[in-house]
């Protein structure tokens, strides 16, 4: 087993938290502590990328590297660090608007390419930081400002999204199941390839449907193991496909196959930034255009 | 004896246009001339009308001439379209068994170029290299150096393509050589064959300019005129440790690389105006989490997809005003190849020095045209990582507050990984540590630190090129790809006792103390000539120094200027 050397002290941060009370966006962010305290990740060896929304303000309240970008571009900015020092621990972070809608296109590239990296998504079904619109995420019907008669389009279901695409590891958890969500982020940093999870995170302002009771008692955990094996795509599918009075949680779908920094000859050896500019090495360019 | 002939190519697209007149070209920088080759292409794979011209000359030469001295045709409609263009004494090579032209002009040479393409060549693609040795021999050039290359450009395609290539070229020089004997028009003196200056568009100067400043990562998503610099990048990948990689679109191309440079590499992208216009928002991200970001615009005729494959200099306010918010930036504008290379350098010292976004303006004319560069120093570019710390020490540094150095504006730097320090940035307004504020106070310490970095950036910025020196009565002022036409318009000018000047900016954002004032005369006209319908740089020009423009040459049909069309216009305005 490995030596626990960092404690959950280790990743406190004194920025102010803006969350509302009781928001779900807390219990992520317990489990995500807890998960690099038990993986033994030191604080300066992770880099978390976050979009804009109300979830994306997590790295701000653990220590850690962290990059603070724009609505729906995490999966890029975490690409270039990743391939730039691949030695970080990568996680990129965001909403449900943020990563199936602003950030859909980078979403189905970066599964495609499958860095290695951990995408957390958390899931509350609605736009929380602009206070109270429909996001892909939103339920059929489902009334905001924006859709004051209900919205007209069914729910993006993320999961199918992400078996289709291949995705190397695909998982759901939920807020309200802190342990069962910190084993999960465990074994997503542990994957090598892109590790995606979508959390059910209950808004308590401004979505009134989709409550942390409804999701309490729909919620069950799909064990890898004898009865489920998340590798037969198949399976995989027919179980994402659920949703409704019951909703799988878990690790639903896990394939290995070549990662993109995995494959690239410029960083066999060291991190690209840890490699030196030698002038010298070019003195032989011009030849060929000569 | 001066040597300053133009050869144009003249075909359909796909039948190797651009292939020979790289091929000629190099042969004509090795024997020690100086080349310009422009391109005139439509956007497409195959069919219509597409024209190269190689103007080559024993002074360095940047711009187009207007008129041509030889024109090879490699289809029959090209001798419809082009022939007009084709000076007096000028000499054409045409296939006239494949085209209804007939001529009496003995400058007129039919050769059965498609018959020798499929004969000696096994193909009809092969007429290109038919006529390149058709011309060689009419310009009194061996044969042997045209063999060489030919190998040398084909060898990776395999024996059997170079042997074709060279025995198409062979009987095409042998036809000529058979049966014009005596013939002596036009002829190039051959020098020396020496293998020592470059010949490179500006597309590769750039490319290189980049991977020889230590570029360590590239993204890009392709687009004309822009993708020859990702195509050379991705070709070096595996020989300089550079990873290149292909985005999904523009904005996670900028983004991509906004996250390389966050994590200490030097990283870039390459697009034109439309990719560009996907890329600002990103823009604006760098500039607010101080990342240094590498951006080539290659222009090209706008607004939305305009004529791909043609040129214009239309998007210089956008470069200079793009995002919303205001930040520091550097807007650098090469005017030919050599200063591409030297200029994508400084765009990364500045880049890192600032801790903000460069942005280097291309377009077709310049990225697409192959200049002759008598060298290329390496030791002309120094590296300068700005305030990146790489010591021995900062293992051990704990507390680092990513936007400290309120002084100065630039902040101390230390990169996620190689420290126990943890470091934030972040695109809402921040604090020194990084963490997201709503302070008033706060905001405008961090836009004024912010905005402080332009003032040194605008130390860091060259004058304009004025050449020559002193005083004149006209003034050519341009900027970018048109340095060749309006240096050579000066050259014109003052050859017919005009008293011109040239004022040619590169470095153009933030705009540089203007020494070059105290140059002109109270009754000095200035003519703006510019690539684009409003005079864009005309008009920054005139903001900046408080001087009005009254005569502007501006051209916007997609198509760059020859010197003698500026020439007109000047003679006709003064
Ligand atoms: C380009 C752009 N468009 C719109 C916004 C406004 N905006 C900020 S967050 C957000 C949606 C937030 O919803 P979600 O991503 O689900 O995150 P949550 O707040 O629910 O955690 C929107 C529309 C923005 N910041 N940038
Ligand atoms: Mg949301």
């Amino acid at each position: 087993m490995k030596k626990k050397i960092v404690s959950v002290q280790d990743f406190e941060s004194d920025d102010p938290i803006a969350w509302c009370p009781g928001c779900g966006n807390f219990s992520i962010l317990k489990a995500l502590k807890q998960a690099f305290v038990e993986l033994g990740k030191k604080p300066h060896e992770i880099a978390i990328v976050s979009g804009i929304g109300q979830a994306p303000k997590t790295p701000h309240y653990l220590r850690c590297n962290a990059f603070n970008g724009l609505h729906g571009r995490t999966l890029p900015v975490a690409t270039g660090i990743k391939l730039a020092n691949h030695d970080l621990t990568v996680l990129a972070e965001g909403g449900d608007g943020d990563g199936y809608a602003e950030g859909g296109n980078h979403f189905l590239h970066a599964m495609r390419r499958n860095i290695d990296m951990t995408y957390l998504v958390h899931n509350n079904q609605v736009y929380g930081l602009t206070k109270g619109q429909t996001s892909p995420t939103s339920g059929l019907g489902f009334v905001t400002k924006t859709s004051p008669t209900g919205s007209t389009s069914p729910q993006l279901n993320p999961l199918l999204l992400a078996i289709a695409s291949d995705c190397s590891f695909v998982a759901r958890g939920f807020a309200g199941e802190v342990e069962h969500l910190t084993a999960l982020i465990k074994d997503a940093i542990l994957h090598k390839g892109f590790a995606f999870i979508d959390i059910l995170q209950p808004c308590v302002t401004f979505n009134r449907v989709n409550t942390f009771k409804w999701y309490a008692d729909r919620v069950y955990p799909v064990d890898d193991g004898p009865g489920y094996d998340s590798s037969d795509r198949i399976t995989a599918f027919t179980k994402a496909l659920q949703w409704g009075d019951r909703i799988p949680i878990g690790i639903i779908y896990r394939q290995g196959r070549p990662t993109l920094d995995g494959q690239l000859s410029a960083i066999t050896g060291q991190s690209l930034v840890t490699q030196q500019i030698d002038s010298e090495s070019f003195s032989s360019i011009f030849e060929s255009f000569k | 004896m001066a040597v300053d002939v133009s050869i144009r190519i003249s075909g359909q697209a796909g039948q190797g246009i651009q292939s020979i007149s790289a091929i000629m070209g190099k042969i004509f920088t090795r024997h020690g001339y100086y080349v310009f080759i422009n391109q005139d292409a439509e956007s497409r794979i195959r069919g219509g009308h597409n024209f190269d011209q190689i103007r080559v000359k024993d002074q360095p030469v940047y711009a187009i001439g207007d008129k041509v001295d030889y024109l090879i045709c490699l289809d029959g409609n090209a001798v419809d379209s082009d022939l007009p263009d084709l000076d007096e004494n000028g000499i054409m090579i045409y296939d006239g068994e494949k085209s209804n032209f007939q001529s009496g002009n003995s400058h007129h040479f039919s050769i059965p170029l498609e018959q020798f393409a499929e004969q000696a060549g096994k193909s009809k693609i092969m007429v290109n290299s038919v006529a390149t040795g058709a011309a060689f021999a009419l310009m009194g050039f061996e044969l042997q150096p045209l063999l060489d290359r030919l190998k040398e450009e084909f060898a990776a395609k395999g024996g059997e393509v170079v042997e074709n290539n060279q025995n198409s070229a062979s009987s095409g020089y042998r036809y000529v050589k058979n049966n014009f004997k005596g013939i002596s028009a036009n002829q190039i003196p051959t020098g020396p064959f020496k293998k020592q200056k470059l010949l490179l568009n500006g597309s590769q100067a750039m490319a290189l300019g980049a991977i020889c400043s230590g570029l360590k990562f590239y993204s890009g998503y392709p687009m004309s005129p822009a993708t020859p610099i990702m195509e050379l990048i991705a070709s070096v990948t595996d020989q300089y440790n550079i990873i290149l990689e292909q985005a999904e679109d523009e904005i996670a191309a900028i983004n991509m690389v906004i996250g390389a440079a966050f994590a200490g590499v030097r990283a870039m992208t390459a697009t034109s105006g439309g990719g560009f216009s996907l890329m600002v928002e990103g823009l604006g991200l760098a500039g607010m989490t101080e990342t240094p970001a590498v951006v080539v615009v290659a222009q090209r005729p706008g607004p939305a997809t305009g004529l791909p494959t043609r040129t214009e200099q239309g998007d210089l306010q956008f470069v200079i005003h793009a995002s919303h918010g205001e930040f520091p930036r550097a807007v650098l504008a090469p005017g030919h190849a050599e200063q591409a290379f030297y200029l994508m350098a400084k765009a990364f010292n500045l880049a890192e020095s600032y801790q903000t976004p460069v942005i280097v303006l291309g377009d077709q004319h310049l990225n697409d045209s192959y200049y002759t560069v008598d060298h290329l120093a390496l030791d002309q570019i120094p590296i300068d990582r700005g305030s990146i710390r790489f010591d021995d020490q900062i293992s051990s540094v704990k507390d680092y507050k990513r936007y400290a150095g309120q002084e100065t504006g630039i902040s101390p730097r230390i990169l996620p990984g190689l420290s126990e320090a943890v470091l934030y940035a972040d695109s809402d307004e921040h604090t020194e540590a990084g963490h997201i504020t709503e302070s008033a106070d706060i905001r405008i310490r961090m836009v004024n630190k912010r905005m402080r970095k332009l003032e040194g950036i605008r130390r860091q910025m060259a004058s304009p090129k004025i050449s020559p020196s002193k005083k004149s009565d006209i003034v050519l002022l341009g900027w970018g790809s048109i340095y060749g036409a309006i240096k050579e318009t000066v050259q014109l000018l003052n050859h017919e006792g005009i008293d011109a000047q040239m004022i040619h900016f590169s470095e153009i954002f933030p705009f540089s103390a203007v020494p070059f004032l105290t140059n002109l005369k109270k009754k000095t006209k200035i003519f703006a000539v510019e690539n684009n319908f409003t005079g864009q740089f005309a008009d920054i020009f005139t903001q900046q120094t408080g001087i009005s423009i009254f005569h502007k040459i501006l051209k916007y049909d997609g198509r760059p200027f020859a010197p003698q069309e500026i020439v007109k216009q000047v003679k006709e305005q003064i």
